[in-house]
């Protein structure tokens, strides 16, 4: 079996503009892939590539095995693809909308599992509510569970917890992981650390370009960085001050306060260590050297593309 | 399951879907009972191309027997509505600001002068800013002038009598004796109603998907292009039924239109008309970017539709050019099938030229709209 995605230097522009530059990308079966990026970065164009909503200026690659140019009616049949914005048909009710995709698919067992689909969302008591209606939140949950009706082999999620609690979000990643257990490969978009952290493996994308992959240890290891945290002595000390006296000075990448501490970086160890050695010296905080955050990581990956002329 | 070509069952989702929508949406769907309606009583009541009684003033200098005798006529004709007798002055402000058709000028002596045999003038000036108001009245009033006088022109002035043509010409008007106008708008409304909510119902449901962004979604499922097109446009060739039984009921009900053809064969050909329409729709909405210019498109497209079709001025009228560009418009074959079928009792033979020509537009633009559904976002 190959891999469930398997791309290779997928390219879109916009109006000559490049949104995703030679972008390739492997996801074996049964993975929960998570792709990140700032905003604009072309997550969302890559994942319509891939299910054959916008055809590639260059590149090729397969998901499930076929064609993306060629055989995107076949690959519709068993993507399951949410997008970022609700997708529905806000005049129809809930049940409604679940019916439609059942029938458009051609499932056999209709409405046993638009009823399953029902229940598993706690929606039977509301399944006559226009789905406009529902709240943000409940629009996602229902989006997953329409994407997920006709048992798809692999799932384009875009951004799916985005406003969702968390119990619900912690629900969403049981039922995901579940499903991988058995064979379902995953790509999902998210900005929250915490989610990228659940996913076997990451991908992170700035400016069209894919600038890591690998599992979270990986990625976060690969970067190099050093990081210390800097902890006020006393309460009433603020780090602004310090966070902004640091900020641009030679072997410092990264300036970021997390509520009272300071995380500050740097991919040069050494030009970092001699930068610090006079703040060091400063007895109002503690430093201590620790492991980069994820998000140390991406912090530290943005501007160096910022700087790259596009 | 479904195979990768046509799926029943796939195109039944959407039209389901479609009906659903269509039912929710209530302004839309008043709209396709309440258009009709409007444009039946606002055309059907007010375009009248045969008008009558048209005020006119008489400056009856002559007062004697010739000229009342005159005057009686013109009444009787049914076109002038003799108004209180003016001044010249008056006459002529009543005939600039439009409140009198015609000024009757009967000169002094104009009874002695007729009795004499000097054939004397008489002036009839009319406002004919709009021709086809005065027309008529007119040429029935140059046939009415040669016997006006005929029953008072007795004895020896029976001379005078205007001698009757060595032949007899009978006009035999057949189809609408009457020349009523509604007969002929009544008929026609059927199709200028089809081409406005046909085009622009089909052209604003694809545009709402793009613009709510459903198509998204839409594009993700197995559909097919054929399947959302024939899943959109089915459940409007229904609404254009209702519409054409709404309108065909008050042409019966209200204003009396003889049906002396096949109902049923009307039907069937209108359902070519309607497809046609909606294939049009469906290809705005392949182009319009949004909402607003899909009903831009749709008006565009109604505009040629509904002066050069022959609804609004005779077909043959019109120069060469626009009855070329009239020849390919939909509603212009459908107008000549449904008056044919309505008023001359046209069967299959009559009409199946027109109907071919429908056919082959829904043809070529059905082929168009799907070469321009994109499948994709690009
Ligand atoms: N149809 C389009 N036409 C022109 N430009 C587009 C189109 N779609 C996306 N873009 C541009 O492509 C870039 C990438 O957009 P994309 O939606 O893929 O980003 P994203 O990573 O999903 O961002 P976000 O996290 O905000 O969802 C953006 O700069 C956007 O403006
Ligand atoms: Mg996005």
């Amino acid at each position: 079996m190959n891999a469930a995605i398997e791309v290779h230097g997928l390219t879109k522009r916009f109006q000559g503009r490049t949104v995703v530059d030679h972008l390739s990308l492997t996801v074996a079966q049964g993975r929960i892939m998570g792709f990140l990026g700032p905003n604009g970065s072309g997550k969302t164009t890559t994942m319509r590539m891939l299910c054959g909503l916008l055809t590639p200026d260059e590149g090729e690659g397969r998901c499930l095995d076929l064609d993306i140019r060629t055989q995107s009616h076949a690959i519709k049949r068993q993507v399951g693809y949410m997008t970022q914005k609700f997708s529905l048909y806000e005049d129809l009710s809930i049940r409604e909308n679940l019916d439609f995709v059942a029938r458009v698919h051609g499932l056999p067992d209709r409405r046993l599992r638009v009823e399953e689909a029902l229940e598993r969302l706690g929606l039977t008591a509301r399944r006559d509510q226009l789905a406009g209606e529902l709240s943000g939140g409940w629009k996602q949950r229902l989006a997953l569970a329409s994407c997920l009706l006709h048992k798809p082999r692999l799932l384009l999620l875009d951004e799916p917890t985005a406003g969702v609690d968390p119990k619900a979000r912690r629900e969403f990643w049981e039922q995901i992981h579940a499903m991988a257990a058995e064979g379902l490969t995953v790509l999902v978009t998210t900005h929250y650390m915490d989610e990228a952290e659940r996913c076997h493996a990451i991908a992170y994308i700035a400016h069209g370009r894919l600038l890591a992959t690998g599992s979270v240890g990986e990625v976060i290891a690969r970067a190099g960085l050093t990081t210390f945290s800097v902890t006020p002595l006393h309460a009433g000390t603020a780090t602004a001050s310090l966070a902004q006296r640091l900020s641009g000075l030679s072997g410092i990448d990264l300036v970021a306060p997390f509520g009272s501490v300071l995380h500050v970086g740097g991919a040069d160890r050494d030009a970092l260590l001699k930068t610090l050695i006079p703040f060091r010296q400063d007895d109002r905080f503690l430093w201590r050297e620790d492991t980069p955050t994820l998000e140390d990581v991406f912090i530290h990956l943005m501007p160096a593309v910022d700087a790259r002329p596009s | 399951m479904s195979g990768p070509g046509f799926s029943w069952q796939r195109l039944r989702a959407m039209m389901f879907k479609e009906f659903i929508q269509m039912r929710r949406d209530r302004l839309t769907f008043a709209m396709m009972v309440g258009v009709p309606m409007m444009q039946l009583i606002l055309f059907g009541f007010a375009i009248n191309s045969d008008p009558r009684n048209l005020p006119t003033a008489i400056l009856d200098r002559d007062q004697g027997v010739f000229s009342r005798a005159l005057i009686a006529r013109m009444g009787a004709s049914g076109y002038f509505r003799v108004v209180e007798p003016l001044s010249d002055a008056e006459a002529e402000t009543g005939l600039a600001e439009g409140r009198i058709q015609f000024v009757l000028t009967i000169p002094e002596g104009f009874t002695r002068n007729v009795s004499r045999g000097t054939h004397p003038a008489l002036l009839i000036e009319a406002d004919a800013t709009d021709p086809a108001a005065t027309s008529n009245a007119l040429s029935t009033l140059t046939v009415l002038a040669d016997h006006a006088l005929d029953r008072e022109l007795t004895g020896p002035l029976s001379a005078w009598r205007r001698p009757a043509a060595p032949f007899t010409l009978q006009v035999h008007r057949r189809y609408n004796q009457e020349g009523i106008t509604q007969f002929n708008v009544v008929p026609g409304l059927m199709g200028v109603v089809l081409t406005m909510t046909m085009v622009i119902m089909t052209a604003l449901a694809m545009t709402r998907e793009r613009e709510r962004g459903t198509m998204e979604s839409l594009l993700v499922t197995p559909l097919r292009p054929i399947e959302v097109m024939l899943g959109k446009i089915i459940p409007y060739v229904m609404v254009g039924y209702i519409q054409m039984s709404l309108i065909l009921l008050a042409a019966r009900l209200i204003f009396a239109v003889p049906v002396m053809g096949n109902i049923g064969l009307l039907m069937l050909a209108s359902m070519v008309f309607i497809m046609a329409n909606l294939a049009v729709g469906f290809t705005f909405s392949t182009i319009a970017r949004n909402q607003l210019q899909a009903m831009q498109m749709g008006f565009f497209y109604f505009l040629p539709n509904i002066l050069l079709s022959g609804f609004m001025f005779p077909f043959r009228g019109m120069p060469e050019w626009a009855q070329a560009v009239g020849e390919i418009l939909p509603l212009t074959h459908f107008l000549r099938i449904v008056r044919g079928v309505m008023l001359k009792g046209n069967g299959v033979g009559e009409i199946v030229g027109e109907v071919g020509a429908l056919g082959l537009f829904m043809l070529i633009v059905t082929t168009i709209a799907l070469k321009r559904y994109r499948q994709t976002l690009d």
